[in-house]
């Protein structure tokens, strides 16, 4: 209670939900608001935005309403990044927990693995996923998830060594439970608030590095993506700007959205660190 | 020479990683659709199996995969990459051609990220809570938020299509050949746009952990003593905090290497560079995987290498760290 109450008083937190809000609304929205299919014809190519009442944002230059784009590309947006943010937070969450609560040679091979990871460009690792599995939808984002779970997994890791040696951790230990009744009952809930927080920076990277790909033409051609409009933008970039403009400014603000979100449970979650700020 | 012996130690721990990398990128690669000679044959618009199967002997796919990647991890050793299929040289000459780019472009966006991330950092600790620190700190998040691929379109429209200030990508200017400083100052100005771009989402991050440090620091009692002893503002923050508040900023260098070659992948296609990060793009696109590879392995030599030189300028930044061990 006193943590949302403390959320809600931040301008910061509240300017970043209900942007992140608005994101939603369209995501969800998207049908409503323009049925039919996103990628379909809808017009002359290349009106820019105003020009024909019918095409608030214009159209981009296959003749398809941007408007359109960016309500469907607002849904894949947000699926992409929530579903690769869960893929990465639940693998790192298994290693870190395992690696932390175990220590020892476990914890030494774990966390080389975990080195390995991080020492290879997580875009570069992406990039090779893609030439090997394609670029579906579906793999694209367990691709995306796969390069994101080595911060997680060492923040985790970080948590558990320090909640391990606890005395209500050892209380439980002299009871006879389970290590797994252990990690998933008693110290992961504990581990759990700074990861959630992270896991908003997580969501951000996921969909930049979702929409970078769909940029390079490397993600899922067939769905209404942000960056596949961005990229095919480019090629009337000179006089036509708008078209790459509009789905720019649409990831910017997804993106500070869930950025202010995670600062603003960040600042709720730790009272301490928000008065040192 | 403590701080070498030190540094190297860390480099040496890095080569379990190295292997790891390797012979997990390259089982990985096995699982790709196609290999070299298909794509090959592709290339060449068909041909019979007799001679693909030629190929492979001489590409050495005809043995099985544990013994191809033991003959790889010996070629390595040599530092032989193997042979690029697709652009008929090895593959070390063809990495080797796209490094300087790279290496240029990502040293220029590190230094722009950190200089400018360290002074907005500064000015928005000294100023905290108040407007220039509230202007700074949003437009940090505001540039965090930026992709960095639109941020160079955009910028391309503004500075090369309406200003005409600088070349809208390229890494010189192929329509007349230059030599001496005219070359140097031809590439800075191609590199302009590039740096900014690929150094802004890192901008971002400097000056908020600059911001973040400086604050801790300056709450710290042996600034006020600096303070007592009469020194002016100026030459505390100067003398006093800003050597100690760098010391998490040089960290991220470390740890952002590698999300700094990544970043130059997206931003060498959209400027056109032909570096690195381009070139793992076009691999990725022409399936020439054995370069892929070689990337790869590059790019985590890389990141290893800029690890071991933070490490050695952050001992001597701090020397606790010496006298600690």
């Amino acid at each position: 209670m006193r943590a949302a109450r403390a959320y809600l008083r931040s301008p910061a937190a509240v300017i970043g939900t209900v942007i992140l809000l608005a994101v939603v609304v369209m995501g969800v929205g998207a049908d409503w608001f323009y049925p039919g299919d996103p990628l379909g014809l809808a017009g002359r190519p290349l009106q820019w935005p105003g020009q024909n009442p019918r095409f608030s944002l214009g159209t981009d230059s296959s003749g398809r309403d941007i408007a359109a784009q960016i309500f469907h590309g607002a849904r894949v947006s947000l699926l992409i990044g929530f579903v690769a943010t869960s893929i990465a937070v639940v693998i790192g969450i298994a290693i870190g927990a395992v690696a932390g609560f175990y220590g020892g040679a476990t914890d030494t091979v774990l966390m080389r693995v975990t080195e390995a990871f991080q020492t290879l460009p997580n875009f570069i690792l992406l990039l090779v996923l893609v030439a090997v599995f394609g670029s579906t939808i579906e793999t694209v984002t367990i691709a995306i998830g796969i390069v994101s779970w080595p911060p997680v997994a060492r923040l985790t890791r970080a948590e558990f060594l320090s909640l391990r040696t606890r005395d209500f951790v050892q209380a439980c230990r002299v009871q006879g439970l389970s290590d797994v009744h252990l990690i998933l009952r008693e110290v992961l809930p504990n581990a759990l608030p700074p990861v959630i927080v992270y896991a908003s920076v997580v969501m951000a990277v996921a969909i930049l590095l979702e929409s970078a790909l769909a940029f390079l033409e490397l993600s899922d051609p067939n769905v209404p993506s942000w960056g596949n409009l961005i990229g095919l933008g480019r090629n009337v970039l000179r006089t036509e700007w708008y078209v790459s403009a509009i789905p720019g400014v649409a990831i910017l603000l997804t993106i500070l959205g869930v950025s202010l979100v995670g600062q603003g449970l960040n600042d709720a979650l730790n009272p301490r660190l928000a008065r040192a700020r | 020479m403590k701080v070498l012996t030190l540094a190297l130690r860390r480099l040496a721990a890095s080569l379990p990683t190295l292997l790891l990398i390797i012979a997990g990128m390259f089982l990985l690669l096995q699982l790709a659709p196609g290999d070299t000679v298909d794509a090959l044959m592709a290339q060449m618009g068909g041909g019979d199996p007799a001679l693909a199967a030629d190929l492979r002997r001489f590409y050495g796919l005809d043995v099985g995969v544990a013994a191809q990647l033991g003959r790889y991890m010996m070629r390595l050793i040599t530092l032989d990459l193997g042979f690029s299929a697709i652009y008929g040289k090895p593959v070390a000459t063809v990495i080797l051609e796209r490094l300087p780019p790279t290496i240029l472009l990502m040293a220029s966006a590190q230094s722009f990220a950190f200089f400018f991330g360290l002074v907005l950092g500064v000015l928005a600790a000294r100023r905290v809570n108040r407007w220039p620190d509230t202007l700074i700190s949003t437009l940090g998040l505001i540039f965090y938020a930026t992709p960095s691929f639109w941020f160079g379109l955009m910028a391309i429209v503004v500075f090369s299509v309406y200003l005409q200030w600088f070349p809208p990508g390229g890494f010189s200017d192929i329509t007349q050949s230059l030599t001496g400083l005219a070359a140097v100052l031809d590439i800075a100005k191609h590199l302009v746009l590039p740096t900014l771009t690929l150094g802004l989402i890192f901008l971002a991050i400097y000056l908020r952990i600059m911001r973040a440090s400086m604050l801790e620091v300056l709450s710290l009692d042996f600034v006020r003593t600096a303070r007592a002893k009469g020194l002016s503002e100026t030459r505390v923050v100067a003398r006093h905090v800003l050597r100690n508040a760098m010391l998490p900023m040089v960290t991220l260098i470390g740890l952002q290497a590698g999300t700094m070659l990544g970043g130059s992948v997206v931003v060498e296609s959209v400027f056109a560079l032909p570096g690195l990060g381009r070139l793992a793009y076009e691999s990725v696109v022409q399936r020439d995987l054995n370069t892929l590879l070689g990337i790869v392995f590059v790019s985590a030599i890389l990141v290893i290498v800029i690890n071991f030189l933070v490490d050695i300028l952050y001992a001597r930044l701090d020397p606790r760290i010496t006298a600690g061990s």
